[in-house]
Parts: C-alpha cells; structure tokens; sequence
C-alpha cells in the first residue's frame, strides 16, 4: 500500500479543513478560552461536526457510524490540531468508540455506539492517575460487592471527564500496579452516587478533569470486554489514541512552521528579511525536514493500525516519540524565529506550545515509546 | 491487487529457492559489496552464484526496462520485491553507481544508442563506473569546475584534475563533467560525458582518509581524447543532467541511514555490555540514545518509501532528496557514534584478526565524510531553503 492519501481519504481531509478552518480557526479556543466557556467546547459545532459523519466515523455502519479507519481518524486529528479547535472527537469518537466496537458486548454497543456516532453522547475514558502515563500502574481499585464491584480510587488527565456522558474507567478487579493482568474497563454512569468531578483547568485551554470514585457501585454488566483481561482491550485503544494525537501533533506542528516561515519572509530587521539570515534558513531547513520525516512517521503507523497489527505497536511507538520531539522543535523554533511577539497573548503561536505540551504527555511521551520501543526490540 | 499478491508470493518462492544462506546475513566488511566491472573478483562462491542468478532473472536492476537489461518491473512490484528481499535479508548481488547515478540520467537524456550501449552492461556487472564531480577548488561549488574540454573535430580533448572520485582505481568507464565553454556563465558552460578510464592520458592516485582506507583518488586527465558521441544531453547543457544525476545520488546517500534490517543497533549494544535483570541494556543513558536513535531511523526508512511513493504518484518535489540526503547521512553518523559508544574499548582495535582489522573504527571514521560527499548537510540545508521553502536570497 502507498504511503500516501487515498482520493477518498484526501477527500475526507478537505471537508474536515473546509468546516474546521472556516467554523473554528484558532480565534475560536481563544474565544472559549477568554469566556471561561463551561462546556469547553462548542456544541452547535460538534452538532455539525456529527452531521458531517465525522463523530461516528469509527463506529460500524450497523450502529450508525461509517465504519472507517485509523487512517481516516489521523487525517480528522491532523487538521484539528492545525486551528487547535476543542471538541470531543478524541476522548468519544476515537477513544470511546474504539473500546466499545472492539470490546463492547452486544447490548452495550446497541446502547451507546449509535448515540456516539450521532453526537449526542459524550464518553470519555479515565485511565491515568500518576503525574506520567503508566496504564500498567493503575491502581484504582474494583472490589467485587455482591453481584457487582466498588471502585475507588482517583483519576486525572479525563479528557472531557467533566462534560461526558459515559466514562470508561479502568480498575484492578485482581493482581497489583504494574501488572498486565487483573485490570478491567467498566462503564460507569458520571451522575452515580460517588463520583465527584473537578474540572481542572488546562495550560493549552482543552477540557480535562479530576475524578473521585467513593464506593461507586457498578454492575457485572458494565464490565466493558473481559474481566481482569481489560489491558488487551486498553492496549489497542490507547495504541489508536496515541496514532491520532501524533497526528493532531503533526498538524500543529505543520502549521506552526507555515506561520514561521511566513513571517520569515516578512519580518525585517537590518533593512532584509530575517529569512536572508543564513541561520534561520538552517534551522528552518532542518524543522521542515523533521516534520516530513515525523508525518510518514505517523502516517505508516495508521496505516499499520489498519492494516498490518503484528508490526502496528512499534510502529505506533515511534510515530508518538517522533511527534512529540517534532512538535517540541517546531514550537520552540517558532516562538523564537517571532521574536517578543512569540511571547505575547495577543498572538496564536503560544497556544500551539501550549497544545504541544499537552499533546506530548497524553498517552506517553517521547521517552516512554522510546523505552517501549527498546523493550519490544529486545533491549 | 491480486496480481501484486501473485508477484509477492512468486518472487518469495523464487527467492527462497535461490538466495544462497550465506547471502542473507547481514553484510560486515567491504569485500560483500560485489561491484562489478572488467577486474570484477567475488570475495565467495555463493556471492558469485547469487550475483549470476539474480542477473540472469534480470533482478540486478529490478526496475529498469528489459530491453536494457532491466527487470521490467513497475514501482510497486519492484517495492514489493526489496521488501521480500529485506524480509529475508537477501544482499544486494551488484553495487554500482551505474545502477545509483548513471543509470537514471541515461534513462532521461540519453540517447538510444547510449542506452543500448551502457545500460546492459550495468546490469550484467561488466562495466564499472566512477563519477568525475569534485575538483580542488569545485566542492561545495561545484559549478565553478575548471577541467576543460577543447573540441578537436569528432573529438574533446579533456585536460584537468578531478578529485574525490570514488574507487576511480578501480573503475572501468567515468561521467565526467567537463568545461566546454569558458567564456559562458558558469553552469552554461559545462557538458557531461563518458569515457573510458583506460583512454591514453587518465591517472589516478589514491587518498589515504582518517580510516586508514582509501576509497576516493585523485583522477588525472593530460590530453585524453573522447568522441563528442559521448556527451549525454547537449554540449553546454550537462549541468541539467548533473543536477539530475545529483537526486539520486543524494537518495543512494541517504539509504544508508536505513538500516531497518539486520540486528537493532540495540541488541548489538547489549552483547558487548551485557543487560541488567530485567533484560534492560546495562548502561540506562547509552539505551535512551540508542531507543532515540532506533525511533529516528524507523521514522526516516517511512519517509525513504514515502518519498518513493510520492515520486510514483507524481507528487515528489525534486529537492526532497537534499532533505533525505541531511537527514539520512547525519543519522548514519549517530549510528556509528552509538555503535562506537557501545563497542567501548574493543571498538578501538585498529589492527587485529579479532577486531577484522578495525573493521569498527574505520567504519565509523568513513561514516564522516556522508555529511560532505554528494553536497554537504549545510549545501543541502541551503537548497531546501531556497527550493522547498522559497526563503529569500537563499
């Protein structure tokens, strides 16, 4: 297979740009951002997002989705990450979706996929507790309570944790933190009785939040896919979140670079544009080869997610060490090529670095793929 | 797709059934590269038996046309056929810059009777070749070049002095870029023609490196006579199909940063330094480099199939090989700074059977010069700039 676009795929792009450049430029996070908007995201515009089919552009056609790829959820990503626009496609589209097409259990998927792919329920998935992404460690706990389990513990980083409809919690029903076996996924309800919810305010202005489990009661049919036996279903979720955040990253990233390298040219400083300087045309050079490199990156671990699951994982490892590494350049670089005005509010660039950030802890940064890539290889 | 899957299957079988074991390990000295060429020696029967195999399936250069002894290949049969061969991690029977430089620029602006006559006897392994680029004082500008040509009737008369030409004293023919008009602007100026390197008047004298070894050589030409036959293109127009010939030598350069077959440098570390009890590399800084490294060079071996596919489709930009040419060679040169850092003090033997005569540090000291063979990682920073970037006075 080409490591290019299909038409079909190009063309999935184009409308995605058409509706996100034109409905929610970079302008528009600032907007939600400067109006401590509640939701943290629009919902007319996720309306029309559905609408458009992308919502449910993970979910089988028989629940009311169009059943495609990874490919296809990168290319969405990649061009959110281009104007940074909040919306829960990752957390209910992606993650949500994923887990429960792969995992779900014919009742489940009935229930919630089809109101997944219309927009009109938000999941979300809590999984990390700890300052750094260890999905091994979790510790919270599922204690078995008559027919059913009680969590408790604490969760952090639950990207649309507070707007959500649906949470995908990950718990230990057996074995100890760092240990493959013995987690499970449950679906739990974010009104039930237990569940405390804070909001927590972001660097990069995207929805996350705290969440508490006090003797939350949960039945033996939330159990998302098997008990004890939750990281395998996890293991390929979080695999797909980690290819399509990698994606956002490269846009971002892609358009961080065109503003600089735009304002290289029009920037002028000892009567020439700045981008005569032959130290700026280097590390302009050489940021651009680093973001072309890191998009076949992340477009061959898509495609292998699809296509090829015996080599997607490490595949998957490099796209995210390579992504975060180049978006880390790519902003930095584009801070200082701007000068003073990198560094005011008034200008978008520092929200791409914030969003960089982010990006970069979500789900293992550079160093914990690089590690996994070293440990599946052997060393 | 069908047929593809059919053409996997087959070439698999085909491969299985005639790759020698002993050409699918991973190469280790200079004496595995088999060149070619009129004083051609294989180092071993099998590379002779999968050289002579792979030439009479017509595999030496997959993707070439048959009648020019080409495998007939299209692009995605012949991507197909190097990941078959990668998977079984079957050697290159031919290495050539026949194959690497000249073979694509004859393809584009030769004429029939120069293909017909060069490009089968590059597949076939006869004909060896060198490249006549560099001069003393023409690196980097590589235009400013002063060897001349002074036409003779049918005939140049070549005077003048190349240098760096690779494994000169041991090629058969060399394209060469010559001065045939001095008082034209200095890229109109230039043609780019063949000859023999046995033609009365050529020299060479090899370059002793850093490494010991001497893979580059000053080349002489006093009054050597050469049909003006041999001029590929137009006389004064050779500068087109340098620039052409250049693509692809920057992509030949940049491969070798792509070792995605073979052992993880990795593991290789680990022999020499032992693991600790969790099977993690026994020297925690040392693996974070190297798992750095590895994540890098997966990600350049995407963009080298990417770059392929792109070109196939008609997408490529011309210059992108500069940017895999920067990219490729300085992460080669961080291979062998990693493999030098993990081969510690063994890695410093420079004359010994056990070291295979510093196979390691020679290897490492030549890696050095892939970052300024071919137009230097700031030459080809800059024409990314200019060409890709359209950044001013560039």
């Amino acid at each position: 297979m080409p490591l290019l676009l299909t038409e079909e795929q190009s063309m999935l792009r184009d409308s995605a740009r058409g509706l996100i450049s034109d409905h929610a430029p970079v302008a528009h996070l600032r907007a939600l951002r400067d109006s401590r908007d509640g939701t943290g995201f629009s919902r007319e515009l996720w309306a029309t997002f559905a609408e458009m089919g992308f919502a449910g552009l993970l979910v089988p056609e028989e629940h009311g989705g169009s059943g495609l790829g990874a490919v296809e959820a990168g290319v969405v990503m990649e061009e959110i990450g281009r104007t940074l626009m909040p919306s829960p496609f990752l957390s209910s589209s992606v993650l949500a979706a994923s887990a429960l097409t792969h995992g779900g259990a014919t009742a489940q998927k009935a229930e919630h996929l089809p109101k997944i792919a219309d927009g009109s329920r938000l999941a979300a998935l809590a999984l990390d507790e700890g300052a750094k992404h260890r999905p091994l460690h979790t510790a919270m706990q599922a204690a078995r309570s008559g027919n059913g389990f009680k969590l408790n513990g604490a969760k952090a980083l639950v990207v649309d944790g507070h707007v959500a409809d649906l949470l995908i919690v990950a718990a230990r029903t057996g074995g100890s933190a760092g240990e493959r076996d013995g987690l499970t996924l449950f679906l739990v309800d974010p009104k039930a009785k237990g569940i405390a919810i804070e909001r927590t305010v972001m660097v990069d202005a995207h929805n996350a939040a705290r969440i508490t489990f006090d003797n939350v009661e949960c039945d033996a049919d939330h159990v998302l896919g098997e008990i004890d036996r939750g990281y395998d279903l996890l293991d390929g979720v979080l695999d797909l979140g980690r290819a399509t955040v990698a994606s956002e990253t490269v846009g971002l990233s892609e358009e961080v670079f065109g503003r600089t390298v735009a304002y290289l040219k029009e920037r002028k400083q000892f009567g020439k544009a700045i981008g005569e300087f032959q130290a700026l045309q280097h590390r302009a050079a050489h940021l651009y080869i680093e973001i072309e490199i890191t998009r076949a990156a992340v477009l061959k671990a898509l495609q292998a997610l699809d296509t090829d699951p015996a080599n997607a994982a490490a595949l998957v490892a490099v796209a995210k060490a390579r992504s975060g590494a180049t978006a880390t350049r790519a902003v930095q670089e584009g801070v200082q090529m701007h000068g003073g005005m990198g560094m005011t509010d008034q200008f978008d660039i520092g929200f791409f670095m914030k969003r960089a950030r982010v990006c970069e802890e979500l789900f293992g940064d550079a160093n914990y793929h690089a590690d996994r890539l070293a440990q599946m290889r052997g060393y | 797709m069908a047929d593809l899957e059919t053409f996997r299957r087959e070439a698999r079988a085909w491969l299985e059934a005639n790759c020698p074991p002993e050409m699918r390990t991973p190469m280790t000295s200079e004496e595995d590269t088999f060149w070619g060429g009129r004083h051609a020696k294989f180092s071993s029967e099998p590379q002779r038996i999968w050289f002579e195999r792979m030439r009479d399936k017509g595999w030496t250069v997959p993707h070439w046309p048959k009648e020019y002894g080409g495998g007939g290949l299209d692009g995605e049969e012949a991507k197909i056929l190097r990941q078959e061969m990668a998977e079984l991690g079957a050697r290159p029977p031919l290495t050539s810059f026949g194959i690497s430089m000249l073979g694509p620029a004859l393809l584009k602006y030769g004429t029939e009777a120069q293909k017909r006559e060069h490009l089968p006897k590059i597949t076939a392994g006869l004909i060896r070749w060198c490249q006549g680029y560099s001069e003393p004082n023409a690196g980097s500008d590589l235009a400013s070049l002063q060897t001349r040509a002074e036409s003779d009737g049918d005939d140049f008369i070549i005077n003048g002095q190349k240098i760096w030409t690779s494994y000169a004293n041991y090629a058969d023919w060399i394209f060469c870029l010559v001065r045939t008009d001095p008082a034209a602007k200095k890229h109109d100026g230039i043609s780019f023609i063949l000859f023999d390197m046995a033609s009365k008047g050529v020299s060479t004298k090899p370059i002793l490196l850093i490494s010991g070894r001497s893979p580059f050589c000053e080349t002489f030409f006093d009054n050597v006579r050469v049909p003006k036959a041999h001029v590929v293109g137009q006389i004064n127009r050779g500068w087109d199909v340098a620039k052409y010939l250049l693509q692809h030598e920057r992509a030949m350069i940049s491969g070798m940063g792509e070792r995605g077959v073979g052992r993880p440098l990795g593991q290789i570390a680990a022999d020499a330094i032992g693991s600790d009890g969790q099977g993690r590399l026994d020297d925690a800084l040392l693996r974070g480099q190297i798992a750095t490294f590895e994540v890098d060079e997966a990600a350049l071996a995407a963009a080298a199939e990417r770059m392929t596919d792109l070109a196939k489709a008609g997408q490529g930009h011309p210059a992108f090989s500069s940017a895999m040419k920067y990219y490729g060679t300085e992460l080669n040169k961080r291979r062998y700074e990693l493999l030098m850092s993990a081969g510690g003090i063994d890695a410093l033997e420079w004359e010994s059977t056990r070291s295979r005569e510093g196979a390691r540090p020679r290897a490492w000291l030549r890696t050095k010069a892939n970052s300024i063979e071919g137009g230097t990682s700031e030459v080809m920073l800059g024409i990314v700039a200019k060409r890709i970037l359209d950044l001013p006075g560039a």
